[in-house]
């Protein structure tokens, strides 16, 4: 990737996620948390500095991209709102533009939307199993 | 017209980086009114001053503008310095080029621009000036202390000493506050009742302290010098004059042996009866009766302890009581509590009898605490042979997680906890999950080092994600190893959570009462954070301990130190000087319409039927007077006024519209 690419994707990931990767304060309560953790290469508390640093070619191409449940336990837990579980799905999310798989019509979202689950489960959901 | 000389300050390269001060003095040489005007690379100093001083002299100035930092910091000296030549000191305006202006600006030319609209609209307000003089007003020598802990024993303790009579209004039955829950003192580890009971004593026994024990602050009028303050003092239904503290009563109570209510001081790991002191070192040594509680007064039967009491003290019929005071100044030493720990059920502190806070376990390793000092698990009351420690629960976070600020005070705790029990029961496996080990002060990282090196400490760098109590009692802990980068999972006996400090609840009750700022925390706000920190920046309010921010006890006792040599020079004062930019009615056109009396937050407008002569007017008719002791120029009045009669002295509207014209041409 060039340097420019990479602030493109970094940009992204934060516009998707909604969160900023600066707050984190590196805890490792969401790595605390995290029932996938022995299964990732790259740590849940370490996401945010993989995004900082620019270093998001490692981070899309890492096994914990894939291993992230979206349990959301990170999320909740999170004490300073960095919420590392929305950064690693905005990651996804590159990846499956990239490939141009996105598996739902946006227009088909509305249709599937129930107010008790969260929708971000909904869609990471789909992606997953419909692979 | 005035003669106004405008002086503007290079203040080294804070203002002359980013503001052309050459440029500035040629452009505002011409302003109508100016016949001087001078720059200077520090116009607050000595040599500064003078050239102001002399400039006054030589150029018969009227008045003075100068183009500096905000007024906030040096009004007072310039204005002073105008004094001493002899100018009244109110025709003195500051025009904030630094704060407002070069410090906020990067574009050299854009901010020299408005450095000179603002030295525009000053000297166009200057040219309206009229000289003000300062009123005098009277002080009582007298000092209210608000809170009885540690911050306020020491106040009232260092008042009384430099020979002021002090009040002590504290909310529970007993001085002592959080200080007095605590079992060893970090970081020499003393006990906390060894240090703390003397200067309780002695509090009790000084005599220029009145304490006012069981008791709320009710009300708050008047300003520096001269509050009126009225002291709720809560029926004790105990005659503290009879009483001897024998503490038969408490023993006979038939709700102590049921156990119904639990004991605030002991945060509810035991109970206590319903006639109560909170510990037995207590002062003063005299019960209470908890009303909501007591049998007597829920069902009108039992009146056990009037019975057995052998000094007759117990008096059912006892009434609340308002004692109204005149105070000179008014301390705030309300200290703090721990946050409530409902949001943080990842922790599983309402789940599990084992998972306690840090102020728990004091009382359990108190001698005279529940378990009489002997360390147990609250289910099965099993030593712990295991425990993990969890440092910053509801600390560092961001906004609606919790608090934003670091509690200071939990790593040194934690260490001393550590260390107590390592020392108590040395096969006891301790294990502190922290985010960073923050021990800045005197001995304290020494202190921490010796839990590592000394004690073996198993120091872990990680937070925990979550506490699952355990079908045999056990807990079981997962977190995380940051520096080797592994997840844990560790089965133990006891969880202590490192729970964030914040100010007592009822601080902004006062706050209120007191007019005293708070900020996002609800912590008092300093005058300035450097300068002045233990003045709130209302005149004659003063901060003392946790109240104010997180600190420790030897930097609670200093700041009570500070406080008290602010009060004490406060009270040394026979007269203070007033604040004359204060309100005015002109009558002529004030019709007694009421509006500014609701508007005023100080009481300090009432009426009167004046004669109003004037063209085509000569009747009597009821008229606005204000108090210039109790105004503090606030200006509230001067906008609610519908007929445009109140205007501040000083800040006159006609003033004010000018200086918009000024920044407007």
């Amino acid at each position: 990737m060039t340097k420019q690419e990479i602030e493109k994707n970094v940009e992204l990931i934060r516009e998707i996620s909604g969160c900023d990767p600066y707050k984190c304060m590196r805890c490792g309560k969401c790595s605390g948390s995290c029932p996938s953790f022995n299964e990732m290469d790259i740590k849940p508390h370490q996401f945010a500095s993989y995004i900082i640093n620019g270093n998001v070619e490692e981070l899309v191409s890492s096994k914990s991209l894939w291993k992230c449940l979206s349990c959301f336990a990170c999320i909740e837990r999170c004490p300073r709102n960095v919420e590392p579980g929305k950064l690693i799905d905005a990651a996804r999310q590159l990846v499956e533009r990239e490939r141009g798989g996105d598996h739902l019509q946006a227009e088909d979202i509305p249709e599937l939307l129930n107010e008790d689950v969260p929708q971000q489960l909904l869609v990471s959901a789909y992606r997953r199993y419909r692979r | 017209m005035q003669r106004i000389g405008v002086f503007v300050c290079h203040c080294g390269s804070n203002i002359a980086a980013t503001v052309d001060v050459k440029k500035v003095v040629e452009l505002v040489r011409y302003e109508p009114g100016v016949v001087f005007a001078d720059d200077y690379m520090y116009m607050c100093s000595e040599a500064g001053q003078e050239k102001i001083i002399e400039a006054i002299k030589e150029n018969k100035l009227t008045g003075l503008v100068i183009c500096s930092c905000s007024p906030r910091m040096h009004e007072k000296t310039f204005r002073a310095c105008a004094e001493k030549a002899g100018l009244n000191p109110y025709m003195v305006e500051i025009a904030n080029i630094r704060e407002q202006c070069s410090w906020i600006h990067k574009d050299r030319e854009e901010a020299t621009e408005k450095a000179v609209i603002l030295a525009r609209a000053a000297i166009a307000k200057v040219n309206l000036n009229t000289p003000l003089q300062e009123g005098e007003s009277p002080v009582i020598k007298r000092a209210l202390v608000i809170g009885g802990g540690i911050a306020g024993i020491q106040t009232a303790l260092d008042i009384a000493d430099a020979g002021y009579p002090v009040d002590i209004v504290e909310r529970e039955p007993s001085i002592g506050g959080r200080m007095s829950q605590f079992d060893k003192t970090f970081p020499t580890l003393d006990c906390a009742s060894c240090i703390l009971t003397p200067k309780m004593v002695e509090v009790n026994q000084h005599p220029n302290i009145t304490l006012y024990t069981y008791s709320e602050v009710e009300g708050v009028a008047g300003y520096v010098g001269n509050f009126e303050v009225q002291i709720k003092k809560k029926a004790r239904s105990v005659d503290m004059a009879a009483c001897t503290g024998c503490g038969e009563c408490q023993a006979k109570c038939p709700l102590g042996k049921m156990g119904k209510i639990p004991s605030e001081f002991d945060r509810g790991l035991k109970n206590r009866p319903a006639i109560y002191m909170p510990f037995a070192q207590a002062v003063p040594a005299v019960p209470v009766i908890d009303r909501e509680n007591c049998t007597y007064f829920k069902t009108g039967k039992c009146g056990v302890c009037a019975k057995i009491c052998p000094s007759k003290a117990i008096n059912y019929e006892q009434e609340d009581e308002i004692v109204t005071e005149k105070y000179g100044a008014i301390v705030v030493a309300t200290g703090f509590d721990i946050i409530n720990l409902d949001k943080y059920g990842e922790y599983a502190y309402n789940e599990s009898p084992d998972v306690i806070t840090s102020i728990e376990l004091e009382r359990l390793m108190n001698a005279a605490g529940p378990t009489g000092g002997h360390l147990e698990r609250m289910s099965d009351h099993k030593q712990p042979k295991d425990i993990v420690f969890i440092q910053c629960v509801g600390s560092r976070c961001d906004d609606e997680k919790g608090k934003p600020y670091c509690s200071k005070v939990c790593c040194m705790y934690t260490a001393k906890h550590a260390m107590l029990i390592k020392d108590h029961w040395p096969d006891t496996n301790v294990t502190v999950f922290y985010i960073d080990v923050r021990t800045p002060g005197k001995n304290f990282d020494e202190f921490y080092r010796r839990a590592v090196e000394q004690y073996h400490v198993n120091y872990i760098k990680g937070q925990v994600g979550k506490v699952i109590p355990q079908p045999d009692g056990s807990l079981m802990v997962q977190g995380v190893d940051l520096l080797d980068n592994k997840q844990i999972m560790k089965k133990t006996d006891m969880v202590v959570l490192a729970a964030a400090i914040e100010p007592n609840k009822g601080v902004r009750k006062i706050a209120t009462m007191l007019t005293a700022s708070i900020d996002n925390n609800d912590f008092l706000t300093e005058a300035h954070a450097k300068l002045r920190p233990v003045e709130s920046p209302t005149a004659g309010i003063f901060l003392s301990g946790m109240a104010q921010g997180p600190k420790d006890i030897p930097e609670t006792v200093s700041q009570a130190g500070a406080a008290a040599v602010k009060v004490v020079g406060l009270l040394a004062k026979d007269k203070l000087k007033t604040n004359p930019c204060t309100a005015k009615c002109d009558p002529m056109f004030c019709n007694g319409c009421s509006t500014c009396a609701n508007v005023c937050p100080y009481g300090a407008i009432t009426y009167e039927d004046q004669l109003v002569r004037g063209p085509g007017v000569n009747e009597t008719r009821r008229v606005a007077i204000v108090n210039n002791a109790l105004c503090q120029g606030c200006g509230a009045c001067t906008t609610a006024c519908p007929s445009g009669a109140m205007d501040l002295q000083g800040f006159s509207n006609r003033q004010i519209t000018t200086e918009v014209d000024a920044i407007c041409q």
